[in-house]
């Protein structure tokens, strides 16, 4: 599918850029002009997926995030959310609602929210290399194409 | 983060405000375990009306805070939702532990 542009961006682990990295995925999806609901959904999976390498990826130190956007034709948005963290031993595991191997104040819903937010998700992970969450959302935006 | 608490013996009342996520619970999360502990209500109600963006973080804290407010036999209401952050709330599964509502304004859109 051929690329229409295409934004990347590097961010450190820290929970402060959470807002940063959603607002900004936000921010350059804005030329397809999409809904308030369109937005709101976007930036809800990416904050998850960073809050993933944040807490899970990164657990005792300040990794780097690598996030790439890129729109596609027909108003199809990839978001890619990359980490060289500890890696997921077992994927499937992971993405089932409410598992966390943290527990306390953590809902193990972040894959879920991912999913229900966005068109189709993947994820790529190898234990000590690193995890990489794709996300495809089509924009239909405010004309409603 | 802000949030303002109201408390009294019977409740205390937490109104949240702006954008609740990872980086941003924690805090919420001492003020208001800190007000629950001073005043040890009956119930405990968290107001959405001006939070702006919630992710699952805040599901875990309102998770949480029932886990804190339920041994001292006390009830959890959670009021004022945006439509998406009470989807996410349904999806969590809080209606079993919580009393939730979405905005007024926005049941009125809806009906119009």
């Amino acid at each position: 599918m051929q690329k229409i542009n295409e934004m990347r961006m590097t961010l450190d682990s820290k929970s402060v850029n959470e807002s940063f990295a959603r607002s900004t995925v936000a921010a350059f999806m804005a030329q397809l002009d999409p809904t308030l609901d369109e937005i709101s959904d976007v930036k809800m999976a990416v904050s998850e997926a960073v809050t993933n390498c944040i807490v899970h990826a990164y657990p005792q130190s300040v990794g780097k995030i690598y996030i790439c956007v890129t729109i596609l034709e027909n108003r199809r948005v990839k978001i890619s959310i990359r980490d060289k963290g500890c890696g997921i031993v077992d994927v499937k595991q992971a993405m089932e609602p409410l598992f966390t191997t943290l527990g306390g104040e953590r809902a193990g819903l972040g894959f879920a929210v991912m999913e229900s937010f966005t068109d189709k998700i993947t994820v790529h992970s190898k234990p000590e290399k690193g995890t990489t969450v794709t996300m495809y959302k089509t924009v239909n935006g405010r004309a409603g194409i | 983060m802000p949030v303002k608490i109201i408390s009294t013996k019977q409740r205390v009342t937490a109104f949240l405000e702006g954008e609740i996520d990872h980086h941003t619970a924690a805090a919420l999360r001492l003020e208001i375990d800190e007000a629950i502990g001073r005043n040890k209500p009956k119930t405990l109600k968290l107001d959405f009306a001006d939070v702006t963006f919630m992710d699952s973080s805040g599901i875990g804290l309102v998770m949480g805070r029932f886990r804190t407010i339920q041994p001292l036999g006390g009830k959890l209401i959670v009021s004022n939702l945006s439509p998406q952050v009470y989807r996410i709330m349904q999806l969590a599964g809080l209606e079993k532990i919580a009393k939730i509502s979405k905005r007024e304004d926005v049941n009125n859109a809806e009906n119009k």
